[in-house]
């Protein structure tokens, strides 16, 4: 249980134009776990989920998956175990079916096509979203987006589910939905997000991010109750 | 929003309908290329052309209507190539006209030009509405791959089938934004504005195909293109094909005795 599933050693980054989203980070993460990533607006969220699969790569190579560092020679195996959600759902599906989208990331991993039908069949199940499979993402609502795109990583079976903002943009019942979604799905899960709401019901352990260092790791009550901590970093209101 | 305007009708059931795509990409191609190669005079050849695909349009049940208001949508384009053709060309004069102080003369030739390019467009565009309106965008795109499109341009087909309703979506946010902070002003601020919305619209895009890149790649996107495509030729298909070729060489066959 207490295996390291995802472990962080110093890990800096800076963007090409010299800005310094990334400082000094370690952190590891156990299997199992639900880890929320909060911080204020540029704090560094973002930048540090595109790590974890390899699409960012920082300089040190201070990242490993399941005890791999990432580097080229491992990139296509730990991105069949990370299975990362981007924000907005019309960047994750941009095929012109559900199905095709669902079965993009099977298709790249060599599976037969029976195998991919079953993949495809499974995950749009776990989402809720069986029948789906010939629809046109634009035609679907905000929160069927969402879910499609949360199917289109699960297809690829993954052990740790990284999720960028999740319950962005969506209506108090669709984000509840989503919420409870999340909370069935049995996978190691990394969640960054403004929703302190859905941290405290998903997350046992929050971390808290600002101008690209860990400004506090631990229980989420234990972080979330720390008013003045939260106030400092733009997360509550200001203490008067 | 709501858009279907690329492949609407195509989810209705006919005899056309259920046709493997790749029967309609190839038979609107021979289509296309029968109605080119005609000579402008074969009159009655025309007629039967449009005979054909007007047939063809009932039997997938299509409303007319539709059709014809879709395919008057080139009419401007091509006339506005070919609308001068008559008055410029040379030969022999059907007639002559005072213009306030020019004197006009249409040509025979030129007139027969501009027929020639009117009816073709229009006949063609009949066909390629029949087949987009038969054929769901998706399945159009796995025929185009299955008669060996490369895959690079059958995905950037798909990209645009993808995202030319979100990029609609975005134009139309920005027009709002615009409007509801715009009280007239003068034309040239106007277009001003317009220009600072295509660029914003282009970087916009680009920061886009950035992400979907990120997207595609962290599902194991290594730079090659792979499908499933399951599509099957059926015992229809070849007659159709076989017919309508038929049809055709008989109406170039009319064409050319005459």
């Amino acid at each position: 249980m207490d295996e390291k599933i995802i472990q962080i050693e110093g890990l800096s980054f800076t963007y090409p134009d010299g800005h310094q989203a990334l400082s000094d980070v370690s952190l590891a993460v156990s299997s199992g776990e639900t880890v929320a990533f909060i911080g204020p607006n540029g704090a560094g969220k973002s930048t540090l989920l595109f790590h974890l699969n390899g699409i960012l790569r920082s300089n040190n190579g201070a990242v490993k998956v399941l005890d791999l560092p990432i580097k080229e020679k491992h990139l296509k195996w730990i991105r069949s175990k990370v299975g990362l959600v981007f924000q907005d759902p019309e960047d994750q599906l941009f095929s012109p079916t559900v199905f095709d989208d669902v079965a993009f990331g099977p298709i790249n991993m060599g599976c037969t096509e029976e195998e991919v039908r079953r993949r495809v069949k499974q995950a749009l199940r776990q989402v809720g979203m069986s029948g789906y499979e010939s629809r046109s993402p634009h035609h679907l609502s905000v929160g069927e987006k969402k879910r499609i795109a949360i199917a289109t990583v699960l297809s690829m079976s993954p052990e740790i589910l990284v999720l960028d903002e999740p319950t962005s943009n969506l209506d108090p019942r669709g984000r509840w939905e989503l919420i409870e979604l999340l909370r069935e799905l049995p996978l190691t899960k990394l969640i960054a997000t403004h929703d302190l709401e859905m941290v405290q019901t998903l997350c046992e352990r929050t971390v808290l991010l600002d101008q690209g260092r860990v400004v506090a790791d631990g229980p989420t009550h234990r972080v979330l109750s720390d008013l003045s901590l939260l106030a400092a970093h733009g997360l509550a209101p200001p203490i008067p | 929003m709501k858009h279907a305007f690329i492949d609407k009708y195509s989810n209705l059931d006919s005899f056309i309908h259920r046709l493997d795509p790749r029967t309609r990409i190839l038979t609107t191609l021979a289509f296309v290329l029968a109605v080119m190669v005609t000579p402008p005079t074969a009159w009655l050849a025309f007629v039967l052309y449009f005979a054909l695909i007007a047939s063809l349009i009932l039997l997938a049940q299509l409303p007319p209507r539709y059709v014809l208001q879709r395919s008057a949508v080139i009419l401007p384009f091509v006339l506005m190539i070919a609308i001068f053709i008559p008055f410029l060309g040379q030969g022999e004069v059907s007639g002559s006209y005072n213009v306030w102080m020019w004197r006009v003369s249409v040509t025979h030739d030129g007139l027969t030009v501009l027929w020639n390019v009117l009816a073709k467009s229009w006949l063609s565009a009949l066909g390629l509405i029949l087949l987009s309106s038969t054929t769901r965008f998706p399945d159009l795109l796995k025929g185009l791959e299955r008669l060996g499109v490369p895959r690079v341009m059958v995905m950037i087909l798909s990209f645009m089938y993808r995202y030319i309703f979100v990029l609609t979506d975005e134009v139309m946010r920005m027009r709002r934004a615009r409007d509801s902070r715009s009280f007239g002003g003068r034309r040239l601020w106007q277009i001003r504005t317009v220009g600072n919305m295509i660029g914003t619209l282009f970087i916009r895009s680009y920061e886009r195909g950035e992400r979907v890149y990120g997207a595609m790649v962290a599902r194991g996107f290594d730079g090659q293109v792979r499908t499933l495509s399951h599509l099957r030729l059926g015992r229809a298909d070849l007659g159709f094909g076989t017919a309508f070729v038929t049809i055709l060489l008989v109406i170039g066959l009319i064409a050319a005795v005459r």
